[in-house]
């Protein structure tokens, strides 16, 4: 269903759509670098009530073989999961550590 | 259909020939009976319509901006404050190019707290990227609608129809409903160039950096003046099968003037009576009515003002530091041309203050007695 989105290259007025807007969906704009913070699920502790997946606002959790899975490349570390977990099975751990 | 009308009513039935899909408002005051009876009409099922009652003007227009995103005819209608409370989301509507139409009612800011008529709420949008069309009359007010989405939608502009609060919106007349059949083949469904799409998915409205926001602003300046033809075109359009016509001017014996008035809004109709008084004792006048200040129909006025000896602009607005808002307007335009004539400018009827034809002779008189302005802004009727 979705089109695989492009970076914009405009040149000019009379090549530019009505308004600013994506060409394609916005699968290529890869938020998770913007992360300082990481969200890692202790899938031992996790109840799959799937609270975390409901909060999240990217949405950057989806669900896998009925189990939260976090996307990497779009999370951008919010930490909103984190708070929200009822078990607190979420660690945030600084990136590069 | 003849119905009798006040102007607010006027604007509803205008929206329900339009066959708007999504009504966005907030109810209360500065609101006015516009939304109550289209919120009737859409609980009675004449009208297939979504009806968002919100908690803010600012909502208001932004569920218009939604909608019409989603590729719906929106409306909404508001006045004073709720205007200057939108004054963030109208800049996002045009700049997102949405064709959304809406209706201001012409009343003057607080403190102190007023619901009488002036322009400066309007006014204060000035460049927010929307067109603003200023109306004379109920019948005006109704066409002026439906003419504003097929002329929105032909550009992709928003559209304001502004009218004077009580004089307008609260005055009965008797206005001519025209029949749903002949408005459906004027103005077809609306068929949306860009729309927000789960089987096309776009983002909108994204980060636009330095090397191409510029673009967008150019384009929708070139819109902005196409739209000068377009509103004349779609105004001739109409009048070819209502028989009214509107144009961005509307001239009042001033082909052979001397001199001219410049006006907009009903103290037009006001200024007309006194133009065939002051005809009938020789003074060769002429009465200017602007309608459009958004695309400003420059080219127009220079037109209509060539070789006169004099011009008299009646503001009834103020901006605070300078001088009334019309005023600035119609002098900058000229200012690059061979027009080399004196403009008074006059500041009158702020907060409702009745605009008499009296009062208006007074006007001209003090034009034609002076060689040129004494005075930057000349008040009158103003207790000094
Ligand atoms: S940190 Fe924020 S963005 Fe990342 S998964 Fe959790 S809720 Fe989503
Ligand atoms: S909120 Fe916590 S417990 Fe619930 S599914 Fe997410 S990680 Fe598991």
């Amino acid at each position: 269903m979705f089109k695989p989105g492009k970076k914009i290259e405009f040149k000019s007025a009379k090549e530019i759509p009505l308004t600013p807007m994506s060409l394609g969906d916005m699968t290529h704009n890869y938020t998770g670098s913007w992360r300082n913070l990481r969200p890692e699920i202790d899938y031992d502790r996790c109840i799959d009530c799937m609270i975390c997946w409901k909060f999240c606002p990217e949405p950057a959790i989806f669900i896998e073989n009925d189990r939260p899975k976090i996307d990497y490349y779009f999370c951008k570390g919010c930490g909103i999961c984190v708070q929200e977990c009822p078990v607190k099975c979420i660690a945030f751990e600084e990136e590069g550590k | 259909m003849k119905k009798v009308l006040m102007g607010n009513h006027a604007i509803s039935y205008g929206a329900t020939l339009s066959r708007v899909q999504v009504i966005a408002a907030y109810p209360i005051t500065p609101q006015t009976q516009v939304v109550e009876l289209l919120s009737e009409i859409v609980a009675n099922g004449e009208l297939d319509a979504e009806f968002i009652k919100v908690e803010s003007e600012h909502s208001a227009m932004a569920a218009c901006i939604g909608a019409s995103a989603a590729g719906a005819r929106a409306f909404t209608a508001t006045s004073s404050q709720g205007l200057l409370l939108m004054h963030e989301v109208l800049h996002w509507a045009s700049r997102a190019r949405l064709p959304i139409v809406m209706a201001n009612i012409n009343r003057a800011i607080s403190p102190g707290w007023t619901i009488w008529t002036d322009q400066n709420d309007s006014l204060s949008q000035r460049d927010t990227g929307w067109m603003q069309i200023y109306t004379a009359d109920n019948q005006e007010v109704l066409d002026s609608i439906i003419i504003g989405y097929k002329v929105a939608e032909k550009v992709s502009i928003p559209l304001m129809i502004v009218l004077d609060a009580f004089v307008l919106s609260h005055t009965y007349e008797p206005v001519d409903v025209p029949d749903q059949e002949k408005i459906d083949k004027f103005l077809p469904p609306y068929k949306p160039k860009i729309k927000l799409d789960p089987e096309d998915p776009h983002a909108f409205g994204g980060l636009t950096a330095p090397n191409i926001y510029m673009e967008f602003q150019y384009n929708h300046q070139q819109a902005m003046m196409e739209a000068k033809k377009i509103i004349n075109e779609v105004g001739k359009e109409y009048g070819d099968i209502t028989g009214r016509y509107y144009q961005n001017l509307s001239p009042y014996k001033v082909d052979d003037a001397e001199y001219v008035v410049i006006t907009t809004g009903t103290i037009s109709k006001t200024t007309n009576i006194v133009v065939d008084k002051l005809r009938d004792s020789g003074v060769k006048i002429g009465n200017l009515r602007i309608r459009t200040l958004r695309p400003f129909p420059s080219e127009e006025i220079y037109e209509q003002l060539k070789g006169k000896k004099k011009v008299f602009v009646i503001d009834r607005n103020i901006s605070f530091g300078n001088t009334g808002i019309f005023f600035q307007e119609v002098k900058a335009s000229l200012y690059n041309t061979d027009i080399r004539v004196p403009i008074f400018g006059f500041v009158t009827g702020l907060g409702g203050r009745d605009v008499t034809p009296e009062l208006i002779e007074e006007i001209v008189n003090i034009g034609i007695k002076n060689e040129k302005p004494e005075e930057e802004v000349i008040w009158m009727g103003v207790k000094k």
